[in-house]
């Protein structure tokens, strides 16, 4: 039977508390959950720490570390990287913290200083070898990972005109993405011949883009397209099938706005998310958690997307994070205003 | 320290012609403190006018004193009428910047938007005003409530810039942590009008 046609709900397995100030952001642990390794989730918050909890034996979430005493203000973001053993954690204090994980302990290997101020966002690519950072500085830095925990920043990419708000690396190709403030989503990657980076595109509102903040992205599992969101009430899906290092003379083969997913939000979506089985998270300033789906039964060309289920009062306060458990399907984080996470499974439901 | 010297791209961008003090919304507002230190006030004469007589509310006798009362407009006014200008010894109410008709709220859906008129068309005047009115309304009201705060259109020379400063919560964050700004935005809250 179509997807479409169940009745699914989001119902809440476990509430996480600790954090005593809002919640920014999650990330879960790619190397985690698989071969006997438990399921790893890590949190960060206006309460200056990072949180790191781990699932036991019985299904039931703790809190195994606080990471504290390293950055002076709030923690905004966090990543893992591809294997799992080092976490980067970016904060309004200007800089960004590297943690190990060394037999059960966290320990801060690295500390990447050199935005002006608040640092937004952090992402590592798919092997692992190259971390980028954003800030309110309006620019976009590239580190390369050296050996011995050390950080060569190799790049610093200018061209957004306000406050970057999130960068995130193509799922396996060296092609980054940032969003910002000034409403626009720009593209990145090196020109073969000299190693340099360079703005490939800029999506905006002349290329049906937003008009206004854009808040965060997410890419399909396959990378062939892309999911942001917008203070300005929509999410918007792009083709990104193409690889636009190799394609950036001409602007056939470029990405480009497929549809516009608007009506369903009232306030500013913070967070958006794509599970691996096509299952598009949004999180937002009304408390509410909602799911899409791509419509297969459509006949025109455009793809458009339904409202797969709503979770009204997911949280008492804004959503500021949505995240798929890559190892489990189905199993949605979400961490909020109100200072807690919610660990969250996509259930089938008698009408 | 050079970013933030370079000043305010949102004034710059949306025309403002304040140059001495433009630089001062939320991405600069430590340099507007600097600036107000020496280059003293931005709007030397306001208009001051008389402050609203204070209504008692008098509970009725027959209604359950258990029930739900809902916040109206009246208890959202009390909570920021006496908020200080960031230079004038005078309340928000008093220069008019707030009024009891500029609010509007649903209790039922948990939700309030003050609209406030600037005393002069200034990016720096208005976000700081703006800053304390969300401050305080977090501060005073219920966490369910969900807050909008904005320039009423058309007194403010940048106010698409000022409301989209405001109501981004990630720049509201970052600019309480700045020690210089919180630390004005708690003399603005100070409860020195008794």
């Amino acid at each position: 039977m179509d997807i479409l046609e169940r009745n699914l709900e989001l119902r809440e397995r476990q509430r996480l508390e600790g954090h005593t100030d809002r919640v920014w952001s999650l990330a879960w642990n790619p190397a985690a959950g698989v071969s006997g390794i438990p399921a790893m989730l890590a949190s960060c918050s206006g309460d200056k720490t990072v949180r790191i909890w781990q699932q036991d034996p019985s299904g039931s979430w703790d809190c195994l570390a606080v990471l504290e005493d390293t950055h002076t203000r709030t923690v905004r973001s966090c990543a893992w990287s591809p294997s799992g053993k080092l976490l980067a954690t970016a904060s309004f204090d200007a800089a960004t913290a590297v943690w190990e994980h060394i037999g059960g302990d966290f320990e801060c290997v690295a500390t990447l200083e050199g935005h002006e101020n608040e640092v937004k966002s952090v992402s590592w690519n798919a092997s692992g070898s190259l971390l980028a950072t954003c800030s309110r500085d309006k620019t976009v830095w590239i580190w390369e990972v050296q050996p011995g925990n050390e950080f060569e920043c190799v790049s610093v990419l200018q061209g957004h005109t306000q406050d970057v708000k999130m960068v995130q690396w193509h799922p396996f190709l060296d092609v980054l993405v940032s969003v910002s403030y000034d409403n626009s989503v720009k593209i990145w990657a090196e020109d073969g011949d000299s190693d340099d980076w360079h703005c490939v595109q800029t999506l905006n509102e002349a290329s049906s883009g937003h008009t206004s903040t854009v808040w965060a992205v997410s890419f399909s599992s396959n990378g062939d397209r892309m999911v942001t969101c917008s203070d300005d009430l929509t999410l918007k899906i792009w083709d990104t099938s193409s690889n636009p290092s190799e394609t950036s003379d001409s602007n056939c083969g470029s990405w480009r706005h497929l549809c516009t997913i608007s009506g369903y939000h009232d306030r500013t979506i913070f967070s958006v998310n794509w599970s691996r089985e096509g299952v598009i998270a949004s999180g937002a300033a009304d408390d509410a958690i909602r799911l899409f789906l791509e419509s297969k039964d459509n006949s025109v060309d455009a793809p458009s997307y339904k409202l797969l289920s709503k979770k009204e009062k997911a949280h008492d306060m804004d959503v500021n994070s949505v995240q798929w458990n890559p190892k489990e399907p189905g199993v949605l984080a979400s961490a909020s205003d109100d200072g807690t996470i919610k660990i969250w499974e996509l259930l089938e439901v008698p009408r | 320290m050079a970013f933030i010297m370079n000043g305010c791209e949102e004034c710059e961008s949306h025309g403002c012609k304040d140059y001495i003090n433009r630089g001062t919304s939320i991405c600069s507002l430590s340099q507007f403190v600097q600036q107000k230190m020496v280059s003293g006030l931005i709007n030397a004469n306001p208009i001051v006018y008389e402050r609203k007589e204070r209504q008692v509310q008098s509970a009725p006798i027959d209604i359950d004193q258990y029930a739900d009362e809902p916040i109206d407009q009246q208890e959202i006014f009390d909570h920021i009428r006496d908020i200080k200008d960031p230079e004038h010894p005078y309340s928000l109410e008093e220069l008019k910047v707030v009024t009891e008709d500029s609010i509007e709220v649903n209790d039922k859906q948990s939700y309030v938007r003050v609209t406030f008129t600037p005393t002069v068309e200034h990016c720096s005047m208005a976000t700081v005003i703006g800053l304390c009115l969300r401050v305080k309304l977090m501060r005073s009201l219920p966490s369910r409530y969900k807050v909008d705060v904005r320039v009423a259109p058309g007194t403010h020379a940048t106010e698409a810039a000022v409301h989209k400063q405001l109501n981004d919560k990630e720049r509201v964050a970052a600019a309480l942590e700045n020690p210089n700004l919180s630390g004005m935005v708690d003399k603005c809250l100070a409860p020195t009008f008794a």
